[in-house]
C-alpha cells in the first residue's frame, strides 16, 4: 500500500462510517444507571394514577361506587366514563378506523378493561384507591371463539355499532363482523385449483401472543394551565402521530403539545398504539393542572395493551406432480378483540398479510381476511414484524413443508424449485408487490453447505431406524421474504398522514453535527448507526455526530419506529439530507480552491482538485467557511432537511435452518443448532445487526416454543404474569449461528433494507418446521404452536413414540 | 400508616429514613433516594430488572420491603463504577454489545458482578444458569454471556497482576 492509500484507509477508519462495528454511543448512560425512562421522570407536584379494571369479560355496569376510595388519605379523584363525557374523551378513535372506550361506557367488553382511574398523591395511595372502588356488574354471555362470534345468534358485543352495516373497511355482514379484506385474483386462483394435479390444505392457528417488552407502558402528562401547553413523556414508538391524535382529541393546537419519547425499554410493537391509560393521565392533568404519572404493571401490560397475531388460517396450495406450485388460497378469521385497534396502514386492515406468496414464484393467488369482534383485549400489533408479515410467512412456509411431504420431496428441493430466480427481480408478485431484489438460491446453498444438510438427513434416517433411540431428530428449513419500510405514501398512511420519514442535519461551524429524526429508538441503536450513515456521506467522524429523536418539539415530523422502517425510510432520509449538504459543500469548496465544481473529486472526508492530492478542503474546513465567510450568492450555514417518501417497500430475506432433538420421555425439545442467514442489503453496523438478529431469534423462539394467551369460556386470561407467560431465560435460549449475504436494495439511497424483524418472522416457522419434521416419518404434517414440552409430549403419545 | 425509621448504607453512603412498613425496596431506592438505575419490569420476582446487591447477595428489590433492609448495605448499578472507572462488567457489556434497550442492564450488571465473586471463572453454562434470574427481551443473551466472560477475564487478570 502506498502512503496515500494507507492514509486514505486511516482516514476512512477514523470516520467509523457504514460497515464499521462501532460500539454503541447510547451504552454509556445505560451501563451506569443513567438512562431516562418514563418511570424515572419526576416533576414537581406530580401525582399518580392507577386503573380500576374489570374482573369480568362482558357485563353491563350498573353502578360505580367512588365514596370509599375518595375517603382514603392521598386519593384526590376518581374518574369514570361519565366524568370524561363532557370532554368527549370517554371514547377514542383507533388507528384502524374504529372507536375504543377510554373508560368503559355502560358496558365492559373484556377482562381487565379500564373502568375508572384513581388519582392520588403517591402510587401506594392510588393502589389503595383502586382496591376501594366498588363496581356493580350485570354479567352478559361471553364470546371468546371468533367462529362462535359469527354465529347468527351470537351475543351482540358492540352495541354502540348497532345498525352500522359498514365500517372503515367496507360492509359488515354480522353484528360481530368488522371487515372482510381480499387481495389477489380469486378467479385465477380458483382456476389453478380446478386443474391442480396435487392439492394440500391445512388449518393453522397462529395463537394470540403479546410483545411483552421488559418496560411496561406509561406516561407522565403535564398540562400548564397558564400557558395552555401540554407536555407528555410517553413510552411511544410514534410520538409525532400521538401528538396529532392528542391534538384531534383534546382540541389543543399541535404547536402547544409536546410529546417526548425518552429512553424506551423495548417496544416490539407494543408501544405503537394510544392506550386508555395515556388518555386518562392526560385528561386528568388537563383538569387538575398538575403532572400525572401512570405506569402500568406487568399484569396490566399483558392483559390489556396490544396483543399480536390471533389468526385462524385456512391455507391451500395447488401444484403439479413434480412439485411446481401453481396456486395459493388463504382464508383467515382474525380475532381482533373488543375494539378494532390494529396498528396497520389505513388501507390495509390485514397489514401486509398479502406477502403470503413468500419467496416463491406462484402464478395465481388469493387471500381473504375476516376481522371479528370477541370479548378479548383489542390490539393486533406487529410484534417485532411488519404488519402481519409474520403470519404470512408462517402460513406459506407451513404449506410448502406440507406439500413437500405429500409429494415425498425434500423441503430444500421444493423450495429451490419454486424460488423466484435472481434474474426475475424486480419481481411482481400475484398480490401486486414489486420485490426489489433477492438471490434466494445462493442463500439456500450457503446454508445447506454450512449445516451439511445431507449428513443431517443421514443421521436422522439412522435415528428413525433405531427403535431405542431416546430422542427424535427434526430438521427445520425456512426461506422468508419480508416487506418492510412502510411505506410509499400513495399506499400507506396512518390517520391520513403519509408514512414518510424525516431527517434534519445541521453541521456546526467547527465541523461537528447534529441530526434530528422522526423515528425513535427502543434499543436498535439509532444514535450509533444513523451517525455512521452521515459519517460516510459527509466525511465527518461519527463520534462528533449527535443524533436526537423522540421530542416532537425539536424533531422533524416522522411516523416512528416499527415495521423495520427506520433504516429503509429514515435511513434514506438521512442519506438524502446529507447529500443536500454535500452538494452545497462542494460549491463552497470550489470557491475556496478557486476551481470549478467539475474539477473536484470527493475522497472520504474532503473535496480535492482532480489529480492534485495536496489541494483539498475537508468538510471541517468547509463548515467553518460556511459560517465564517460563505461565498457570494450562497446562504450562510450548512444544514438540510429531507422528508423521504419511499418509492417502494424493501424486501429483506433469509434462509434459516434448525436441528432439534426431542426427548421421547419428556417431550422436551432441545435446539441443537440454529443457523440464520439474513440478507438485509447494505450493512451499516455488523455488530448491531448481529445483536438485532440474536434478539429477534430469541423472541421467535419464545413464540414458537411457549408463548400463548389462553382464555377460558368466561373470558379469563389464563396466564397474565411472567410466571405463566413464557419469556425465555439465558438457560433455555439456544446458541445462535448467524451468516449473511448482501443483495442491496436498488431503490434505496444506500441499498439498506432493514433487519431487526427478519429473525422473528423467519425463525418461528423454522422451529415448527423442525419440531413437526421430527414426526414426519409417522405421517404428521402439522400441529400448532406453541411447542411446549407438554404439548409435544402429547404428540409423542398420540403416535406411540413416547417412552 | 405509622412510619418506621431505618438505617441503610447505599453505595457507601448511609441514610436514615422514615418509611412506611409496606414500602418496597425498589420504590425506596428509586423514589426516595432517586437511584433510578434499578428498574421495575414485573413486581413479581421474575424479571430481575430490579436486582440490587444486599449484604453480598443478589436480591430482587421488588420483593423486599425497605424495612427488612434496616442495618443493611446495598449496592445498586450506580455504585459499580469506582472513582470514575467502570467496573469490569460494565466495560464487558459495552465492549461485547451486551445491551440494547438498556432496561434489563442495571439488574444484569449487578447480578453479573456478584456471580463473578461467587464463581470467578464460570463456564458458559454456569453463566447462563447464574444469570437466569434476569430476563432480557432484546439481546438473546449470547452477547451477555460474552460480556460476563470478558469481565471474568479482566478481573482474573487484575487479580493475577495484584498477586
Ligand atoms: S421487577 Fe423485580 S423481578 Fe421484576
Ligand atoms: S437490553 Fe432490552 S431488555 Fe435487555
Amino acid at each position: 500500500m502506498d502512503t496515500h492509500d494507507s492514509s486514505l484507509a486511516e482516514r476512512k477508519a477514523g470516520l467509523a462510517g457504514m460497515g464499521d462495528s462501532r460500539l454503541r454511543k447510547e451504552d454509556a448512560r445505560f451501563i451506569q444507571g443513567k438512562g431516562n425512562y418514563v418511570d424515572d421522570i419526576k416533576m414537581p407536584g406530580m401525582v399518580h394514577m392507577d386503573i380500576v379494571r374489570s374482573p369480568v369479560a362482558h357485563a353491563r355496569i350498573k353502578k360505580i361506587h367512588k365514596e370509599a376510595a375518595l375517603k382514603i388519605p392521598g386519593v384526590l379523584a376518581v374518574l369514570t366514563a361519565d366524568d370524561l363525557k363532557p370532554f368527549k374523551l370517554h371514547w377514542m378513535p383507533t388507528l384502524a378506523g374504529d372507536v375504543a372506550a377510554v373508560l368503559a361506557d355502560e358496558k365492559v367488553h373484556f377482562q381487565m378493561q379500564e373502568v375508572a382511574v384513581v388519582i392520588a398523591t403517591d402510587r401506594y395511595a392510588a393502589a389503595d384507591g383502586v382496591e376501594a372502588v366498588q363496581v356493580d356488574y350485570e354479567e352478559l354471555p361471553v364470546v371468546i371463539d371468533p367462529f362462535d362470534a359469527l354465529k347468527p345468534n351470537a351475543p351482540v358485543l358492540r352495541e354502540d355499532l348497532a345498525g352500522k352495516t359498514s365500517g372503515a373497511h367496507g360492509a359488515r355482514e354480522h353484528h360481530n363482523h368488522i371487515f372482510t379484506w381480499n387481495a389477489g385474483d380469486k378467479e385465477a386462483a380458483d382456476a389453478a385449483f380446478a386443474k391442480a394435479e396435487i392439492k394440500v390444505r391445512e388449518n393453522i392457528l397462529y395463537p394470540r401472543v403479546h410483545p411483552c417488552p421488559l418496560e411496561t407502558c406509561g406516561c407522565v402528562a403535564s398540562f400548564d394551565k397558564i400557558k395552555g401547553e401540554l407536555t407528555t413523556y410517553m413510552t411511544s414508538q410514534a410520538p409525532h402521530v400521538v401528538r396529532t391524535v392528542v391534538s384531534l382529541l383534546s382540541g389543543i393546537a399541535e404547536s402547544k403539545i409536546r410529546i417526548v419519547s425518552p429512553d424506551i425499554g423495548g417496544g416490539f410493537g407494543n408501544k405503537v398504539g394510544v392506550y386508555p391509560g395515556y388518555v386518562c393521565a392526560i385528561a386528568a392533568s388537563i383538569v387538575l393542572g398538575i403532572p400525572v404519572k401512570w405506569v402500568e404493571d406487568r399484569i396490566e401490560n399483558i392483559s390489556s395493551t396490544a396483543f399480536a397475531r390471533d389468526y385462524h388460517m385456512d391455507g391451500e396450495l395447488a401444484a403439479t406432480k413434480d412439485g411446481k406450485i401453481t396456486g395459493l388460497r388463504v382464508n383467515v378469521v382474525a380475532d381482533h378483540g373488543a375494539f378494532d385497534a390494529c396498528a396497520d396502514p389505513t388501507k390495509y386492515p390485514a397489514g401486509m398479510f398479502h406477502i403470503c406468496s413468500g419467496s416463491y414464484d406462484i402464478p395465481a393467488a388469493f387471500c381473504s381476511v375476516k376481522g371479528v369482534y370477541t370479548n378479548k383485549a383489542p390490539g393486533g400489533v406487529a410484534y417485532r414484524c411488519s404488519f402481519r408479515v409474520t403470519e404470512a410467512v408462517y402460513i406459506i412456509e407451513r404449506l410448502v413443508d406440507i406439500l413437500a411431504q405429500k409429494l415425498g420431496m425434500d423441503k430444500a428441493e421444493i423450495r429451490a424449485k419454486n424460488f423466484i430466480k435472481k434474474e426475475q427481480f424486480p419481481y411482481h408478485s400475484p398480490f401486486g408487490f414489486e420485490y426489489d431484489s433477492g438471490d434466494y438460491h445462493t442463500a439456500l446453498n450457503k446454508v445447506m453447505a454450512a449445516m451439511d444438510y445431507k449428513a443431517l438427513r443421514a443421521e436422522q434416517a439412522a435415528k428413525r431406524a433405531d427403535p431405542n433411540s431416546p430422542s427424535l431428530m427434526g430438521i427445520g428449513l425456512v426461506s422468508f421474504t419480508e416487506v418492510v419500510g412502510a411505506g410509499p405514501s400513495k399506499m400507506c398512511d396512518i390517520l391520513g398522514v403519509g408514512m414518510f420519514d424525516s431527517c434534519e442535519i445541521r453541521i456546526h461551524p467547527t465541523g461537528s453535527a447534529i441530526a434530528r429524526m422522526g423515528t425513535i429508538t427502543q434499543g436498535q441503536g439509532h444514535q450509533t448507526t444513523y451517525a455512521q450513515i452521515i459519517a460516510t456521506e459527509l466525511g465527518i467522524p461519527s463520534e462528533v455526530i449527535q443524533v436526537e429523536e423522540g421530542d416532537t418539539s425539536t424533531a422533524p415530523y416522522g411516523l416512528g419506529t416499527y415495521g423495520s422502517r427506520s433504516t429503509p425510510v429514515a435511513g434514506a432520509a438521512i442519506a438524502l439530507a446529507a447529500r443536500k449538504i454535500h452538494a452545497k459543500a462542494k460549491k463552497i469548496a470550489a470557491h475556496m480552491l478557486e476551481v470549478n465544481e467539475g474539477d473536484l473529486d470527493w475522497e472520504v472526508d474532503r473535496f480535492k482538485v482532480k489529480g492534485q492530492d495536496s489541494k483539498f478542503k475537508t468538510m471541517k474546513d468547509i463548515a467553518w467557511q460556511a459560517y465564517h465567510q460563505p461565498p457570494a450568492g450562497i446562504e450562510p450555514g450548512l444544514e438540510a432537511v429531507h422528508y423521504y417518501d419511499p418509492p417502494n417497500f424493501t424486501y429483506p430475506f433469509g434462509i434459516y435452518m434448525c436441528v432439534v432433538d426431542i426427548d421421547r420421555g419428556t417431550g422436551e425439545t432441545k435446539i441443537r443448532r440454529f443457523y440464520a442467514l439474513d440478507d438485509c442489503g447494505t450493512r451499516i453496523n455488523p455488530m448491531i445487526i448481529e445483536g438485532q438478529i440474536h434478539g429477534g431469534l430469541t423472541e421467535g423462539y419464545a413464540v414458537a416454543m411457549g408463548q400463548q394467551m389462553p382464555f377460558d369460556a368466561q373470558g379469563n386470561l389464563l396466564g397474565n404474569t411472567l410466571m405463566d407467560y413464557f419469556l425465555p431465560t439465558a438457560v433455555e435460549t439456544p446458541h445462535w449461528e448467524t451468516d449473511h449475504t448482501v443483495t442491496p436494495s436498488p431503490h434505496h439511497p444506500i441499498g439498506a433494507k432493514g433487519v431487526a424483524e427478519s429473525p422473528h418472522v423467519g425463525s418461528i416457522p423454522t422451529f415448527t418446521s423442525a419440531v413437526v419434521d421430527a414426526f414426519a416419518h409417522k405421517g404428521v404434517t402439522h400441529f400448532n404452536m406453541p411447542h411446549s414440552s407438554y404439548r409435544v409430549w402429547k404428540e409423542l403419545k398420540k403416535h406411540g413414540l413416547a417412552l | 400508616m405509622a412510619k418506621k425509621l431505618i438505617h441503610v448504607t447505599v453505595n457507601g453512603q448511609s441514610h436514615e429514613v422514615a418509611v412506611e412498613p409496606r414500602l418496597l425496596l425498589i420504590h425506596f431506592l428509586r423514589e426516595q433516594l432517586n437511584l433510578t438505575g434499578a428498574h421495575i419490569g414485573c413486581e413479581t420476582s421474575h424479571c430481575g430488572a430490579c436486582t440490587v446487591d444486599l449484604d453480598g447477595q443478589s436480591v430482587k428489590s421488588c420483593t423486599h420491603l425497605a424495612v427488612q433492609c434496616d442495618g443493611s448495605s446495598i449496592t445498586t448499578v450506580e455504585g459499580l463504577a469506582q472513582n470514575g472507572v467502570l467496573h469490569a462488567v460494565q466495560e464487558g457489556f459495552y465492549q461485547e454489545h451486551g445491551l440494547q434497550c438498556g432496561f434489563c442492564t442495571p439488574g444484569m450488571l449487578v447480578r453479573a458482578q456478584r456471580l463473578l465473586q461467587e464463581n470467578p471463572n464460570p463456564t458458559e453454562d454456569e453463566i447462563r444458569q447464574g444469570m437466569s434470574g434476569n430476563l432480557c427481551r432484546c439481546t438473546g443473551y449470547q452477547n451477555i454471556v460474552k460480556a460476563v466472560q470478558y469481565a471474568a477475564k479482566k478481573l482474573s487478570q487484575a487479580a493475577a497482576a495484584a498477586a
